[in-house]
């Protein structure tokens, strides 16, 4: 695989970036998104954190809504994920100490807590000799004591939170945090169930990649640009 | 009275046989000892109160018989031992319902989450930690125990392994989930329009599967039949599934045998069949394909015949990297004799799809329970008797060729234009049971509706939540070391299971 230096090869039918035309979203129509992630109106918005990709709104929402092939989805805040048309600004790079800390060698533990399995499997995939993770320097190990941040996946549930909490708490700092997944970053589909919880606040997320599951390459695409990789 | 429905079709729920608890035991051992299968076994709150409600497949006739056990206490005789394979089942309802089965051997929760009525406090009255109850317990001299995850090694799944050894040898080995339970089955009655999509992720390597299943639990109730055409595109959907599942599970299994090449090449091909998934749908995962009434992908001729010169490429090339395999002998020692499973445990413990094809089980819901598109044509089930790590990975690779030919046979069929047929209010007061073969097993949903068409029950059951216990006895007599290699051949579903 040549990506990042061409770009990647995606489906015909792949959904990434939303456009909104600007036309007006009325109430009702954004109340049939299944995750609450459309803001209604005349200035109608996106919430990326939220949306699965499943293309309906482009069905119910007339003209409003289409889908780009963007697969440049990472976000470095949960604001910057509010996306109502413009230019969808790029996940930032770590700042210099972090860079000199991280950027050559960064070692992740994956946690899934509630993840469906398709979050993982495609985190998972970048392993495989088409993506070659490791000639980046990037890595998965298995004990959080060798890792230098987590990689989050599932909506949190309930009796998963103190498991997770108590990887978190067993990487060493300085350490990173990463939210793969509407379900990681929102609750996404399971939103509201009583049986998750969300991201503890106490995990403060470094780089949010959103999809229902992302893309590999949009999850790498976010990796490479935390570690300034890609600009 | 009797209740007995075709795949994927409903009936009144009146008309379903009543029978006391202590009976219910006796028609399930009945059955399961006649060749039968408990599809599924769950509680429910009907109009005139709490029931046990058992689906009992018979595969010779193709129907599904419903039986409903009324219960007027808090409490009835176990089925399990009568019959084994309901001891997951009985655990889940005393977990949800707070009813005590009397008599079952191993009474502990699946889930750990807070019961959902107050009932005889099997399992105390409060939320229980997850994962913190008794196990089985070895003692001696250099009897030791192993205590792995929820977090395991790896990206994968979060669950508990308790393995009671002595030195490297396996006496017991008990497996702990319900860390994943994001609370499903209470959540599908609600907002209708967010059902597709849980399904969809129940277990996010079915998701053709699952969402098959529901979708026709749908158009069951609503009365709708999709378009023949919607339904080859599931079955072409299902089928990819099941590649891409199959070639990537036999990739792990050389990769735990320290094999590398079949490993490298069958993480590439897994691949590939995803990218065909998303030649029809945008997804590799098949997100968004399916909804109630049919799919919302056309196949056009151009796709297929891109479908098809890609289907030959990957045909090719597997053949090559699974070939390997077969022709290693140091590869074929660690997969022969490992992990065995007798055929009678199989059937006692009501093991489905690859697991039990690989004990020689010839049951198969593509042929057995065929709804849609296998209505027409099915491919023949895929058996391998020794029961071991081989025979489950040799299903997959007879099932691997088997699905290649079926695409191909049935791709005209699917392309040209679909009409959705759009599902509209559910039929009051009836039950509709779904049955599909994911590329694990058989996948059972089951719907029941109150007076005003609204669903008052929906009930899942993931093959893995039945195939478990299988991996657990595979491991009795191994090496712990053997534990990866066995896993990996059943590779089942933690979210699935935990729901």
């Amino acid at each position: 695989m040549k990506f990042p230096a061409r770009p990647p090869v995606l489906p015909d039918l792949f959904r990434g970036l939303p456009v909104l035309t600007g036309q007006e979203i009325p109430a009702e129509s954004a109340a049939l998104c299944p995750t609450g992630a459309i803001k209604a109106g005349a200035k109608p918005q996106i919430d990326l954190g939220r949306c699965i990709f499943c293309g309906r709104c482009a069905q119910f929402a007339g003209n409003a809504v289409s889908f780009s092939r963007e697969y440049r989805l990472a976000a470095s805040t949960r604001a910057g994920m509010l996306h109502a048309g413009g230019e969808y600004p790029a996940a930032r790079a770590l700042d210099r100490e972090a860079r000199r800390i991280f950027g050559h060698s960064l070692k992740l533990r994956q946690v899934s807590a509630g993840g469906c399995a398709a979050c993982e499997a495609d985190v998972n995939v970048l392993g495989t000799l088409a993506f070659d993770l490791g000639r980046f320097g990037i890595q998965f190990v298995a004990s959080p004591r060798h890792a230098d941040g987590i990689l989050v996946t599932g909506p949190v549930t309930k009796n998963m939170q103190s498991a997770l909490l108590d990887t978190y708490a067993a990487i060493p700092e300085p350490k990173l945090a990463i939210a793969v997944g509407a379900c990681a970053i929102s609750g996404g589909i399971y939103s509201g169930s009583p049986e998750t919880c969300g991201m503890p606040e106490s995990i403060p997320v470094d780089l949010y990649i959103p999809g229902c599951p992302p893309h590999p390459i949009t999850i790498l695409d976010g990796l490479l640009r935390l570690l300034g990789r890609i600009r | 009275m009797t209740l007995k429905l075709k795949n994927a079709s409903c009936g009144p729920t009146a008309q379903a046989e009543r029978l006391a608890p202590a009976e219910l035991g006796t028609r399930i051992a009945g059955c399961v000892s006649e060749g039968g299968t408990l599809l599924s076994l769950f509680a429910l709150e009907l109009a005139d109160g709490l029931s046990l409600c058992a689906l009992l497949g018979d595969r010779r006739e193709s129907v599904i018989e419903v039986l409903l056990a009324p219960l007027r206490c808090d409490s009835y005789p176990a089925i399990t031992p009568l019959a084994p394979q309901a001891h997951y089942f009985e655990r889940e309802i005393a977990e949800q319902y707070d009813i005590l089965p009397q008599g079952h051997p191993w009474l502990k929760p699946v889930r750990f989450h807070e019961r959902w009525r107050k009932g005889a406090a099997v399992f105390g009255t409060g939320r229980p930690a997850p994962g913190v109850w008794d196990y089985f317990k070895m003692s001696g001299p250099e009897i030791h125990e192993v205590a792995v995850g929820p977090v395991h090694a790896g990206i994968i799944e979060p669950g508990h392994f308790r393995f009671q050894c002595h030195g490297e040898d396996v006496y017991h080995l008990e497996i702990q989930l319900g860390f994943q339970h994001r609370g499903v089955e209470n959540a599908m009655p609600g907002e209708a329009a967010r059902r597709i999509f849980i399904a969809e992720t129940l277990a996010g390597d079915t998701t053709a599967g699952h969402a098959t299943a529901y979708c026709r639990i749908a158009e069951a109730l609503s009365g709708e039949e999709p378009a023949a055409r919607a339904d080859a595109v599931r079955a072409i959907a299902m089928e990819l599934e099941r590649l891409a599942n199959h070639t990537g599970d036999l990739g792990a299994l050389a990769g735990d045998t320290g094999y590398l090449p079949t490993a490298s090449f069958c993480g590439r091909l897994r691949g590939d069949f995803l990218n065909m998934t998303a030649l029809l749908c945008g997804s590799r995962f098949g997100r968004g394909l399916l909804t109630e009434g049919g799919v919302r992908f056309e196949l056009s001729r151009e796709t297929g015949s891109e479908l098809l010169s890609r289907l030959r490429e990957a045909e090719r090339d597997t053949a090559g990297a699974v070939n390997l395999l077969w022709q290693s002998p140091s590869v074929l020692a660690r997969l022969e004799e490992t992990g065995k499973l007798k055929r009678e445990d199989a059937v006692a413990l009501g093991l489905t799809g690859v697991a039990a094809r690989a004990c020689g089980l010839e049951i198969d819901a593509r042929t057995d329970f065929s709804s849609g598109h296998y209505k027409i044509i099915a491919p023949e089930p895929a058996t391998c008797a020794s029961g071991d790590v081989y025979a489950r990975a040799m299903v997959r690779w007879r099932e691997i060729s088997r699905s290649i030919r079926h695409i191909r046979q049935i791709l005209d069929t699917a392309t040209g234009e679909i009409r959705l047929k759009p599902c509209g209010a559910f039929a009051p007061d009836s039950v509709a049971v779904s049955i599909e073969e994911g590329w694990r097993g058989e996948l059972c949903h089951a719907a029941f509706t109150g007076p005003d068409g609204k669903l008052i029950r929906y009930k899942i059951t993931d093959p893995s939540f039945k195939n478990w216990a299988g991996l657990a006895l595979a491991l009795r007599g191994q090496q712990i070391s053997d534990f990866p290699l066995c896993n990996k051949s059943f590779n089942l579903s933690y979210c699935g299971t935990d729901l």
